[in-house]
């Protein structure tokens, strides 16, 4: 079953200029994905790409111009529908600071399920547990703003769960975090992706962090222009590089001692695998320009 | 080549006096030469951000002295103002301090703060402007219309705009994507090559600094983990990773070649040494 289903969506930002004549800037031109249930999905693209805008067509913050997304089921663009859209689908954005509402960890996590009217026992339960689940319960008493950038992020996270969703909408969690607290959040989502069934997309600019999902969307100029998993994205260097899109160091080396020739495998993300690969290339003589 | 920065004993404690004392920076000693480009490397909480705010006289150290060429910047004759045109300090986030109408007046807020005449503000921010490839139709825009990385070249142009002895850089690379991070490191590449100016660029990402910088200091629990030339601070990277740092993918792709007796050489940290690695070991296959 798919949990998102787009539909030959377009969309287009519409504004104004000086003179009260309205320009309409088209950021996605026909998109067409299905998402099974429990996939973890990058969606890969730079600035401006369209990939945020996508983002908000997924739970109903946008709703396209023409077209179609469904989730779950349901028609995003039906008002009467839009609560069990929302509740489906949770969204975590860039900045944590900005997603904070509460000065206390667990009332911050608690805050989307009061507005919902969920019952206070039934409230304890859901916060403590998301808590846990992304590994912030020791902190459920503390000041948000004490807590480093990765910390919060994971609030940010607990609060999407307590509202149980079945699908978490990630939009560059990482992007203002140190390497540290990006370990930290690429490993809470993976978990909740193995381990709890969640579907996660996660939008993303670092090619190390769309490396490690099931399947890999790239975007550009508001467009679907690779749809793979990431073994079959990260072998196409020259591809990624024209769109401005980097590839890992490794498939670089690779490609390039393709062209001196070696004949190595672009399709191996693992760096153990790569290593014995070449190593083997190497020892058996396995290339063509020797002397 | 004579000294930009000289540190001497220098320690910065936060909290002094409570349970919660820290010494953020702890007793460093440093030396950087003029027209050096540093890479300053640490994770988060190693002192990096302590160290720089010291530099130009944003936090005063709890012990040791700063000197910026030749004189202690903390001595009750020098003024704190001259040491910040003298040292050029651009924090994280940058563009958050944009504020001005347009581009052409953010950039010409701190040449204006400087008390130069029109003429000479005006030839600064088309300095600036230059260098951090911001056209004459951008000058004219509001910066809140630029896309991120637009604006941070803006806010760079506007430290830029004072001509620094010595330019700070805190993340300026940080939360653009890769096209965006690859400019911004380009332009500040060009702009110490062709000013000869003092550089140092904070970042916990290697892969940033690698391409640029000429030396490298790494910062661990306040101290100075190491000070010296990229190639050799390279041939450390097995006790970078000890300390928790990310050294790059291809450092950790030439240890791991390694364990299978092949060896590219230590100083592996870009692609183009790796594949100069290999084809070194294939073309002498006697090494193997």
């Amino acid at each position: 079953m798919d949990i998102i289903k787009v539909e030959n969506v377009d969309f287009s930002y519409v504004s104004q200029n000086d003179n009260g004549k309205q320009i309409s800037n088209k950021v996605l031109k026909n998109i067409n994905i299905d998402i099974p249930e429990g996939q973890f999905l990058a969606v890969l693209g730079h600035n401006g790409c369209g990939k945020s805008t996508m983002a908000k067509l997924f739970n109903g913050l946008l709703i396209p111009q023409s077209g179609k997304v469904f989730v779950d089921g349901i028609d995003t663009a039906d008002e009467n529908r839009i609560f069990d859209v929302r509740q489906t689908v949770g969204m975590v954005f860039q900045n944590p600071d900005n997603q904070i509402v509460a000065t206390i960890v667990e009332e911050d996590v608690a805050f989307a399920l009061e507005n919902l009217g969920v019952l206070p026992n039934e409230i304890r339960k859901r916060v403590d547990e998301s808590l846990k689940t992304v590994g912030m319960y020791e902190y459920r008493d503390h000041a948000p703003h004490k807590l480093s950038g990765g910390q919060k992020q994971r609030v940010a996270i607990a609060g999407v769960l307590a509202m149980r969703p079945k699908c978490l909408v990630l939009d560059e969690p990482t992007a203002m975090l140190d390497p540290k607290g990006r370990k930290e959040i690429i490993k809470t989502i993976k978990m909740l992706n193995k381990d709890f069934g969640t579907t996660v997309i996660l939008i993303t600019h670092y090619m190390e962090e769309a490396a490690q999902a099931d399947r890999v969307v790239v975007m550009e100029q508001g467009e679907v222009v690779l749809d793979n998993i990431p073994e079959r994205i990260f072998s196409q260097v020259e591809f990624m590089k024209k769109i401005g899109l980097d590839v890992p160091q490794t498939i670089e080396l690779f490609y390039e001692l393709n062209k001196n020739g070696f004949s190595l495998n672009l399709e191996i993300l693992d760096i153990e695998e790569q290593a014995e690969q070449l190593a083997d290339a190497i020892k058996g003589g396995n290339y063509g320009i020797s002397n | 080549m004579g000294l930009a920065i000289e540190l001497k004993n220098l320690s910065h404690k936060y909290s002094i006096g409570t349970p919660f004392e820290i010494n953020a920076v702890d007793s460093v000693s440093l030396k950087i030469n003029q027209g050096e480009f540093v890479g300053v490397i640490g994770h988060t909480g190693s002192g990096k951000s302590t160290l720089i705010q010291m530099i130009n006289g944003l936090i005063k150290p709890s012990e040791g002295a700063v000197f910026i060429d030749g004189v202690n910047i903390y001595d009750k004759a020098v003024s704190l103002r001259d040491i910040r045109f003298k040292v050029g300090l651009v924090f994280q986030y940058s563009e958050h301090q944009l504020f001005e109408e347009t581009v052409y007046k953010d950039i010409a807020f701190g040449p204006k703060n400087m008390g130069l005449n029109d003429n000479e503000v005006d030839k600064k921010v088309r300095y600036a402007a230059k260098i951090m490839g911001i056209d004459d139709e951008m000058l004219k825009r509001s910066p809140f219309d630029l896309s991120g990385g637009q604006m941070r070249r803006v806010a760079l142009a506007g430290v830029i705009a004072m001509e620094p002895q010595i330019l700070i850089l805190d993340e300026p690379a940080a939360g653009l994507d890769p096209k965006g991070r690859r400019k911004v490191l380009e332009l500040i590449k060009d702009y110490h090559e062709n000013s000869g100016k003092t550089v140092l660029l904070v970042s916990h990402s290697m892969e940033d600094v690698v391409d640029y910088a000429t030396k490298v200091l790494v910062m661990n629990k306040g101290r100075v983990f190491c000070y010296d030339d990229t190639d050799k601070v390279f041939s450390k990277a097995q006790q970078l990773q000890e300390i928790g740092l990310d050294i790059p993918q291809i450092s950790r792709f030439a240890l791991a070649l390694k364990k299978y007796d092949v060896d590219l050489g230590n100083n592996i940290y870009t692609v183009k040494k790796a594949v100069q690695g290999v084809l070194n070991l294939t073309t002498n296959k006697e090494k193997l």
